[in-house]
């Protein structure tokens, strides 16, 4: 125990039980009241996500490896890292034709990774936990199966969204899948591609994460 | 007064006679208000969300000592090392001990407003460990050998023009180019390779959450999460005032805060780290620490009236509103946080000794207190310290050390004349015949004559006016 700690606390309890603060009482409803039809959340993430150079493809259960396959082709990326564990991995590769992209598997740690990662790897493909209609984020659940790096790395992050899992706010995301009751190493929300004011106030992105985010939205 | 004390006055001279930073600090803070204003043009949103975020950071304050106690006990269950500064001189010898046991030799760091309290920087270069600062704006800055003016836009204050030429300077094999995305591109080129390579990285921290020991931190660029993620150790340091009570408590300061700062409804990213990596997991960092750090903010706690200023989260957006700030810029301050913050969070920290003309550098018009998010009372806040600057024996370190002999005898003079009916109506009579042939040179007249009309005395006083129509004297 280090005395650092014991003074700071007892300094703290002390001079709080001689003058305690009662607190207002938190209210709130005016976030839960931020509430969207079902029909208007999906335009509203696609506008504010647009509005920071995010792009969006559209997909379905049955057709998003294809679509995907056609965009890669289309934009020439060489490369693209993947889960190879995840529902998502399995269905990308099942079928995938060795065409102008290469199909990486994220198979082992960062660390024997690392070079070709941030050398040679032109993109990087995660599933999402759905997106946020108030700020238009994805929500990003990184596991043991689709590690943290495959969404930061790449200079292109492409990430699925099914267009049934859309919430209102943060806070409702967060109280509807209990995520007080077991949080994962790291949770990320992501709305947009990496970007950067600081230089006069003008606006650029891919300053030190992925250049280009693109949305797969696969509807059920 | 400490012999080396920032001098705020002249260095705010010299600000003021350098129109290139006007321009700059005018057009930046310009466009960071107008950008807020429309985020919060639904004025009930605003008024619920704020009230909202203001309970959040009361009531952790109110359980502070519980709420850090939880924090270490839910983050130690999730792997993470937490450590104890009482000082920074503590916290800088903790980092020291982390980076000597991994034998660190390149450290990324993400922005962090309290490693820039602890000028940690200088301690590990001094130590001979290689530290680069991975936020564009901070790069940028430590690039120039200079500090952060913003502490939300560390390089406010250079326009893409000196930016541009410092690059070229510094860069190997940078090109003579003033265009902001080529720029971007050279420093992503250049910090890649670092993050790439470096043994530890270092983040502040927005928000620690003690019901799940999450450490919760909001970026645009990407290298928050580089430094959190990438090399093996991560460091998070924090003043102890920044945990909060529950995760749900965590929505509404991610609300405000961008929004109040830049204008943005969200960051890019929001990053909520609860460990280091588990069996299994094929990255992030092998070991996660988080350093609390006191560093005066125990004093600040003690007194009930000054404790509002722990509510602040650091979205800058006071400085953006401040009439003083954006005339003379961020460097005049000569302190890790400057502003109306800083006026108000920089003398209690380092006492009114070094600081006590900080809080005299406020025109008390409330702009501060009107946009502040969680609704801290900054001005009130002020008043007290110019009051402890003064008067020996309050709260605040170095209580009446900018207590002046001159003064007191003119306040003490200003008392006694309103204290006794035949001084108020002999002084007000001698300067309604006299007052206005005192030349706008006299001392202490001169400074506000300098760039004011002198104010002309009536030639007859409220009370010959008032006896005139009649109304009697008490």
């Amino acid at each position: 125990m280090s005395d650092a700690r014991t003074s700071i606390l007892s300094k703290l309890r002390t001079t709080r039980d001689a003058h305690p603060l009662t607190p207002p009482v938190s209210d709130y409803a005016p976030i839960e009241a931020k509430q969207w039809p079902n029909e208007e959340r999906l335009p509203r993430i696609r506008r504010l996500m647009e509005a920071v150079h995010t792009e969006f493809l559209d997909a379905t259960e049955a057709d998003w490896p294809a679509v995907l396959r056609d965009f890669l082709a289309r934009e020439g990326v060489g490369s693209l890292l993947y889960a190879p564990e995840t529902d998502a991995g399995k269905r990308l590769v099942e079928g995938w034709n060795a065409g102008s992209t290469t199909l990486i598997p994220y198979d082992r740690p960062l660390e024997s990774l690392k070079p070709q990662l941030f050398d040679s790897i032109d993109a990087g493909l995660t599933t999402t936990r759905g997106a946020i209609a108030e700020t238009g984020s994805l929500i990003l659940w990184p596991t043991a199966e689709e590690p943290r790096t495959l969404s930061l790395v790449p200079h292109i992050h492409i990430a699925l969204l099914r267009a049934d899992a859309l919430y209102d706010t943060f806070l409702q995301v967060m109280r509807e899948q209990e995520w007080a009751q077991a949080m994962p190493t790291n949770v990320l929300l992501v709305s947009g591609p990496s970007k950067t004011a600081d230089i006069e106030q003008t606006l650029a992105y891919g300053v030190h994460g992925p250049k280009r985010l693109i949305v797969l939205v696969v509807q059920p | 007064m400490d012999g080396n004390a920032p001098d705020f006055a002249a260095a705010s001279l010299a600000a003021l006679a350098d129109p290139q930073l006007r321009g700059n600090f005018r057009r930046a803070m310009d466009g960071l208000m107008s950008k807020r204003a429309v985020q919060f043009a639904d004025a009930g949103e605003w008024h619920g969300v704020r009230a909202l975020a203001a309970s959040v950071r009361l009531r952790a304050l109110s359980k502070l000592p519980e709420l850090l106690e939880k924090l270490e006990e839910t983050c130690t269950r999730n792997g993470i090392t937490v450590h104890w500064a009482a000082t920074t001189d503590e916290a800088n010898a903790i980092a020291l001990d982390i980076l000597h046991r991994v034998e660190a030799k390149l450290v990324v760091k993400g922005k962090s407003m309290v490693t820039e309290e602890m000028h940690l920087n200088a301690v590990l270069e001094k130590d001979g460990i290689e530290v680069l600062e991975s936020d564009l704006g901070e790069y940028i800055v430590q690039l120039d050998g200079t500090m952060p003016s913003h502490i939300i836009m560390p390089a406010i204050h250079l326009n893409t023009k000196q930016i541009a030429h410092l690059f070229k300077r510094k860069i190997k094999d940078a090109e003579s180019r003033e265009d902001a995305a080529y720029l971007t591109d050279l420093a992503r080129r250049v910090l890649r390779a670092k993050f790439q390579a470096a043994d530890v990285g270092m983040s502040g921290v927005n928000a620690a959450v003690a019901e799940t020991g999450t450490l919760c931190l909001i970026e645009n660029e990407g290298n928050g999460r580089m430094c959190t993620t990438v090399p093996p150790v991560h460091i998070a340091f924090m003043g102890l005032e920044k945990v909060v009570e529950k995760l749900e408590d965590v929505p509404p300061v991610i609300s405000l805060l961008p929004r109040s700062a830049t204008g943005q409804p969200i960051t890019t990213y929001v990053n909520m780290i609860s460990g280091p990596r588990k069996p299994g997991e094929q990255d992030g960092p092998r070991e996660v620490h988080l350093v609390i750090l006191d560093n005066g903010r125990s004093g600040i706690y003690a007194d009930p009236e000054l404790r509002d200023t722990l509510r602040c989260i650091r979205c800058g957006a006071c400085m953006n509103h401040c009439p003083v700030y954006t005339k003379v810029g961020g460097h005049a301050y000569e302190a890790p946080y400057p502003g109306p913050i800083g006026k108000i969070l920089v003398p209690q920290i380092e006492g009114l000794a070094k600081r006590g003309a900080m809080p005299h550098a406020c025109t008390m018009c409330n702009a501060c207190v009107e946009i502040c998010p969680v609704k801290i009372p900054i001005v009130e806040i002020m008043g007290r310290l110019r009051v402890e600057a003064v008067m020996p024996g309050g709260a605040v370190k170095d209580g009446g050390a900018q207590a002046s002999r001159t003064e007191a005898m003119v306040w003490s003079g200003w008392a006694a004349m309103n204290a006794s009916p035949t001084a108020y109506r002999f002084a007000t009579a001698a300067m309604s015949k006299l007052g206005n042939a005192a030349p706008s040179s006299l001392p202490m007249l001169k400074e506000w004559t300098n760039v004011r009309t002198k104010p002309r005395f009536a030639s007859r006083t409220l009370h010959d006016l008032a006896r005139a129509k009649g109304i009697p004297d008490v």
